[in-house]
């Protein structure tokens, strides 16, 4: 292992830190009542909501599942489930 | 070469940083470090001094800009004091450990409660343990030239700390006295351009302070330990490398003051230094065998030089104005801790004295040299400091 003084090494290490392993809670979103206004994107914390093909699209490699998506949501459409193996 | 001038010492000390060409300041006023920084400011805006001037919202923001602009690659300054060194702490051990080298200077005053603007060095004190280098300077003129000194000591690539110019609150930064000013071409000369090896680029991003955990902070704090330890040559060799230019020789990382055959040796820091002086030297004019050890450098901590000072004298009389409550002064702790187990090593008396601005003048200086000489034949183990000029019968008792 090579450490520099200051610890500085190159930039954007917390792309390869999966922090979706933390998650207890797993946002589910209902692409039926999705209106795809957006705020799930704009609150995410960990900029683990995307769009793809104008679709919303929750990245669960590094979702922590904190639930300010689902709390936001003006049209319920994001549902929290409990994490299981 | 240098033109003589009459100033206020925080005005000196702004000269320096100016001679120096910092690229960038910022800071938030506090007593007593404001001339300082006011100095500064009106030189950039006079056009005087080409530098981001970024005045903030507090000092915890001060230090944080200063610590983005050095590792951006800038020459960055910043002041502060007593409280306002304390919500700056957070960012200045963060700033060791990322080996960040700006200057900042810590104008000694007391911390609260009760509240005081009023000189001691508990505030500097206090950042002791961040891994700053920290040196504590007895006058205006010595302030001017630790200055100039520290940039060119923090930036040497095998140390990269940042270097904090402790200096006496009011006693030093509001009096007058007479300051040499160096030439402008012999500090360029002095203190070329800061281009460090690495700095923040955004066309190659780094990460600074990346996560470390059991893996490697033992090994990061043993390079700050190695980089401090190495420092004290550096140190002692910038000193002598501008007392050259300068004309002034204060001495290496101590100075020591007619230690030859003293029975008793006070180790003192900053202005109450000078008063020590002359305090030995009529000690001395009395056939008193006295001596001074004034510390300029406190961090890394120059127990050899203390030593080699003060090895032959009965014993050692330290003055802390500062306290680490529950325990005993700093200076003395360190100082006794090395000593421990040394064959012959005298008895180092704690002096608590000028907490809050009381005043340690000669007469203080010799009443404790008495009292280290009866400690000495009284016996010393297991003591609690002595408080030089503690008035029993106003302690507060309850509520």
């Amino acid at each position: 292992m090579e450490i520099t003084i200051g610890a500085v090494v190159k930039g954007g290490t917390s792309l390869g830190y999966k922090t979706g392993s933390w998650r207890d809670q797993r946002p589910v979103l209902n692409m039926d009542a999705c209106k795809a206004c957006g705020l799930c994107e704009s609150v995410c914390p960990d900029s683990a909501v995307h769009v793809i093909e104008d679709v919303y699209v929750i990245d669960y490699d590094y979702c922590k599942g904190c639930g300010l998506c689902a709390y936001e949501c003006p049209a319920d459409a994001i549902e929290m489930i409990r994490e299981e193996k | 070469m240098s033109v003589v001038k009459v100033l206020e010492g925080s005005e000196a000390v702004a000269l320096a940083v100016k001679a120096a060409r910092p690229e960038v300041i910022s800071a938030y006023p506090i007593s007593p470090q404001t001339h300082i920084v006011e100095s500064l400011a009106r030189y950039v805006a006079d056009g005087e001094l080409d530098a981001e001037y970024v005045r903030v919202d507090s000092e915890f923001s001060a230090a944080s800009v200063i610590s983005g602009a050095s590792a951006a690659g800038s020459r960055s300054y910043t002041a502060s004091s007593s409280q306002g060194l304390l919500l700056m702490s957070e960012v200045l051990y963060a700033s060791c450990g990322l080996r960040l080298p700006f200057v900042i200077t810590g104008v000694n005053r007391t911390v609260s409660a009760p509240i005081s603007i009023q000189v001691d060095q508990q505030d500097t004190m206090s950042l002791r343990d961040s891994g700053m280098i920290q040196i504590f300077v007895e006058s205006s003129q010595e302030a001017y030239d630790a200055h100039i000194a520290a940039f060119k000591i923090a930036e040497d690539p095998e140390i990269l700390l940042p270097v904090m110019v402790c200096m006496d609150g009011w006693v030093l930064t509001h009096s007058y006295e007479r300051v040499a000013l160096a030439k402008q071409d012999a500090v360029d000369r002095f203190l070329p351009p800061f281009h460090p090896t690495r700095s923040l680029n955004v066309k190659d991003p780094t990460t600074w302070g990346s996560i470390g955990e059991e893996d490697m902070v033992m090994e990061l704090k043993y390079s700050v330990q190695e980089a401090l330890e190495a420092a004290k040559g550096t140190i002692t060799s910038v000193f002598e490398e501008w007392a050259a230019v300068s004309g002034r020789d204060y001495g290496g990382l101590i100075e020591a003051y007619r230690t030859q055959e003293a029975d008793v040796v006070v180790v003192a820091m900053g202005s109450m230094a000078g008063t020590a002086k002359d305090a030995v030297d009529v000690m001395r004019s009395q056939g008193e065998k006295v001596g001074l050890v004034k510390i300029r450098c406190f961090r890394p901590f120059p127990y050899e030089e203390i030593w080699d000072a003060a090895k032959g004298a009965a014993a050692i009389a330290v003055v802390d104005a500062n306290l680490s409550l529950g325990s005993e002064g700093a200076i003395a702790m360190d100082l006794k801790a090395k000593l421990y187990g040394v064959p012959g090593a005298p008895p180092v008396v704690d002096v608590i004295a000028g907490l809050g601005g009381r005043d340690v003048n000669a007469e203080r200086i010799k009443q404790i040299v008495e009292k280290a000489k009866s400690v000495q034949s009284e016996g010393y183990y297991l003591r609690e400091p002595y408080w030089a000029g503690l008035r029993p019968a106003i302690v507060p008792k309850g509520v």
